[in-house]
């Protein structure tokens, strides 16, 4: 169970050990590389994604999280190489994913690698689907292209990957379209799909948002659990940050397309630096269990055409000052943990200041 | 399913039944006296008063209607005052020759519309497009009769590659029957080439953006399968529809074009039946094109329902 308490303590005690190994990691462990992403919606004055770096080790989880609009999902898309070539446009960026290295300026990941080593599961389970075919094909399409084999191969591999998301009458569901399903049944066969070719790199997107909240934590679970059976490397974008106390090993925070602090997920709630970080931190619930206040961070992010220059978040900072019209760049607090602040490390300055 | 197929049949008998009255009402409202037609130079009285009784229509209007409406149910849509030919015969005699011209017209308008429709909504806003556009546009601007009259002089006159007009039953000679119905197919299909483009273009522009054609590509499909598998597969159900409303269209469109290309179909039989004053192949005519509409429609119905799972399943 989730909430139980001493599967919550060993939990932690495996993070901490696998915190210790990422922090050594070489650069053989890390799976995927994003380097200085850069993109803008054609019309678009100002960048949507501007200089984002992320990267996955194996078997790692990393959760990306921040308000909404401020680029995650369409970080994710451009992983997968699923961004509107037409409207996108690129202007910096280079993925290493598996050995494979795309500049994202001119090319996208390989079909072979999409759906295959990189799977990804949307944050709509009730239009992703395809409402023309039957569920078991869907699912099997996905088998055969990545893996070859036979008909029988590929539908025996749907069957076990629907039995594993535990979709109860597996083989029934087989034969059914996808309106005959509910919301959690449809994320549950979105799942199977995206596993069904034993990714490396899984890229969830708030795949819990759309769902009744009863279902939410199952799916999540599910999730949780087959990323740990397998050791899937994954991305997991959510708003909620009792799920990535839950689950993150890193966790990355975004706003209006920066990336404004990254660190071990003990570090991001114990000791978070960046204001909009500390902001996000007590708009819930704490992690100790006790409710903090529920403040949240002052007035909403500015669009794209009104985007500041420098420090994106100096419209809203408490401690904005003039320095904040020059850029902040990433900075080290401690190894692992950087974020992207004139006032990092907070501890030194407010020793100063004291 | 089944019974969603039977309310539309019932929906279809009090339609036809409102179209007959309509058919036959339209026919005593018309100037004209048709036993003047009948009786040619002859004005005598008695004559007149002869075929009046012979014809019945000296009964009353609702009676007359009942009388026609039970023969026309029997198959019996009178006899054609010009030739003394039934009516019925005449139809079955023309009806063929324009069915195959529609069949073939449409085998061109789906060829040429669909694969461009799918080509520009894809390449939507390129060159592509925008060429797709202008050509279906002049499609649809060009007359009929213009783009068939300049056809039979380079094709048939200069060049003498097809013959120019005329009709061979198919069962005669195949492959000239299909030739000498080549440019004429063409000519009616082209237009509805273009009509059918900008159907397909849109339907397929709604679908392209989908989440499931994403999903479709973050399996790793070729863009082929994306887009003719996933993406067309739930564009279909608009084309088939309007596919099947065309047809019944281009039966009724023919009339031109047989005229053009001196072909003997139904197109023909209108126009002669009109100038002649044939009442009663006029009539005939009228009712078997408005129930081949309604068959039309009762079958786009039906694939409408047969390539939705969502109905199909219910
Ligand atoms: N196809 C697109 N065309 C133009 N703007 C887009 C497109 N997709 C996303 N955006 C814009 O990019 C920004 C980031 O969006 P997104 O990545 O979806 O945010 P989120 O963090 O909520 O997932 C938003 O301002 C959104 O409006
Ligand atoms: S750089 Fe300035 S505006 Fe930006 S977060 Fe730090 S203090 Fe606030
Ligand atoms: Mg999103």
């Amino acid at each position: 169970m989730l909430s139980d308490l001493t599967w919550t303590n060993l939990a932690l005690v495996q993070v901490s050990q696998k915190e210790i190994a990422l922090l050594h990691k070489d650069a053989n462990d890390v799976l995927m590389a994003l380097g200085d992403f850069r993109l803008r919606f054609r019309g678009q004055d100002a960048c949507v994604i501007d200089g984002v770096d992320l990267s996955v080790a194996r078997g790692e989880v990393l959760c990306i999280v921040g308000e909404s609009g401020c680029g995650k999902s369409v970080t994710a898309m451009a992983l997968m190489g699923l961004l509107p070539s037409g409207s996108a446009e690129i202007s910096s960026g280079t993925l290493r994913f598996d050995g494979e290295t795309v500049d994202l300026t001119r090319d996208r990941l390989s079909s072979e690698r999409r759906g295959g080593a990189m799977a990804m599961i949307f944050q709509e389970p009730m239009t992703s689907l395809n409402p023309a075919f039957r569920i078991g094909d869907q699912i099997a399409e996905s088998v055969l292209q990545h893996r070859g084999g036979s008909k029988e191969q590929a539908r025996d591999r749907t069957l076990e990957m629907l039995r594993r998301v535990g979709l109860p009458s597996p083989e029934a569901r087989l034969r059914q379209f996808p309106h005959q399903l509910s919301g959690g049944q449809r994320q549950r066969v979105m799942i199977a799909m995206a596993l069904a070719n034993d990714p490396k790199l899984l890229i969830a997107d708030e795949p819990t948002t759309a769902l009744d909240v009863t279902i939410q934590a199952q799916i999540l679970e599910l999730i949780r659990d087959l990323q740990r059976e397998r050791g899937t490397g994954t991305i997991l974008i959510t708003h909620d940050l009792g799920v990535v106390a839950e689950i993150a090993d890193t966790v990355a925070v975004m706003y209006g397309g920066q990336m404004v602090e990254r660190g071990p997920v003990a570090q991001i709630f114990d000791d978070p630096q960046h204001p909009y970080t500390i902001g996000l931190m007590e708009s819930v619930p704490r992690l100790s269990g006790e409710r903090a206040r529920l403040t949240t961070i002052e007035g909403s992010v500015p669009s794209i055409d009104k985007m500041p220059e420098g420090c994106r978040f100096r419209t809203r900072c408490a401690f904005a000052v003039a320095a904040c019209a020059e850029r902040p760049a990433l900075r080290d607090v401690t190894p692992g943990h950087a974020a992207a602040c004139h006032f990092v490390p907070l501890e030194q300055h407010l020793r100063v200041a004291v | 399913m089944l019974s969603f197929f039977l309310r539309r049949l019932l929906i279809a008998i009090p339609t036809i039944f409102l179209i007959s009255i309509f058919v036959f009402g339209l026919q005593k409202l018309l100037p004209g006296d048709p036993l003047l037609v009948l009786a040619g130079e002859e004005r005598d009285p008695a004559v007149l008063e002869f075929l009046r009784e012979k014809y019945r229509l000296n009964d009353p209007i609702p009676v007359q209607y009942m009388t026609w409406a039970g023969n026309a149910l029997r198959g019996d849509l009178g006899i054609s005052l010009r030739t003394n030919q039934p009516v019925t015969e005449l139809i079955a005699q023309k009806l063929p020759v324009t069915l195959q011209l529609a069949m073939m017209s449409l085998i061109f308008a789906v060829v040429i519309g669909v694969p461009a429709g799918i080509l520009s909504a894809y390449r939507k806003g390129t060159m592509v497009d925008w060429v797709a556009n202008v050509v279906a546009l002049s499609g649809l601007s060009i007359p009929n009769f213009w783009l068939g009259i300049m056809l039979i002089l380079l094709v048939s006159v200069k060049w003498q590659l097809l013959p120019a007009s005329g009709y061979v039953p198919p069962g005669e000679d195949l492959w000239l029957s299909i030739k000498t119905m080549l440019m004429p197919a063409f000519v009616l299909g082209t237009a509805l080439a273009a009509t059918l483009m900008r159907h397909t273009r849109s339907a397929m522009l709604g679908v392209l953006t989908s989440d499931y054609v994403r999903t479709a590509r973050a399996k790793g499909l070729s863009e082929r399968k994306v887009v003719l598998k996933h993406a067309f597969r739930n564009a279909l159900t608009p084309i088939v529809t309007m596919t099947a409303l065309l047809f019944g269209e281009l039966v009724a469109g023919a009339v031109l074009t047989e005229q053009i290309f001196t072909i003997p179909g139904f197109g023909k039989l209108v126009v002669d039946a009109v100038f002649n004053r044939d009442y009663a192949v006029v009539q005939g005519i009228v009712l078997v094109t408005a129930v081949g509409f309604i068959v039309m429609n009762l079958l786009a119905d039906m694939a409408y329902v047969l390539l939705n799972p969502r109905l199909r399943e219910a």
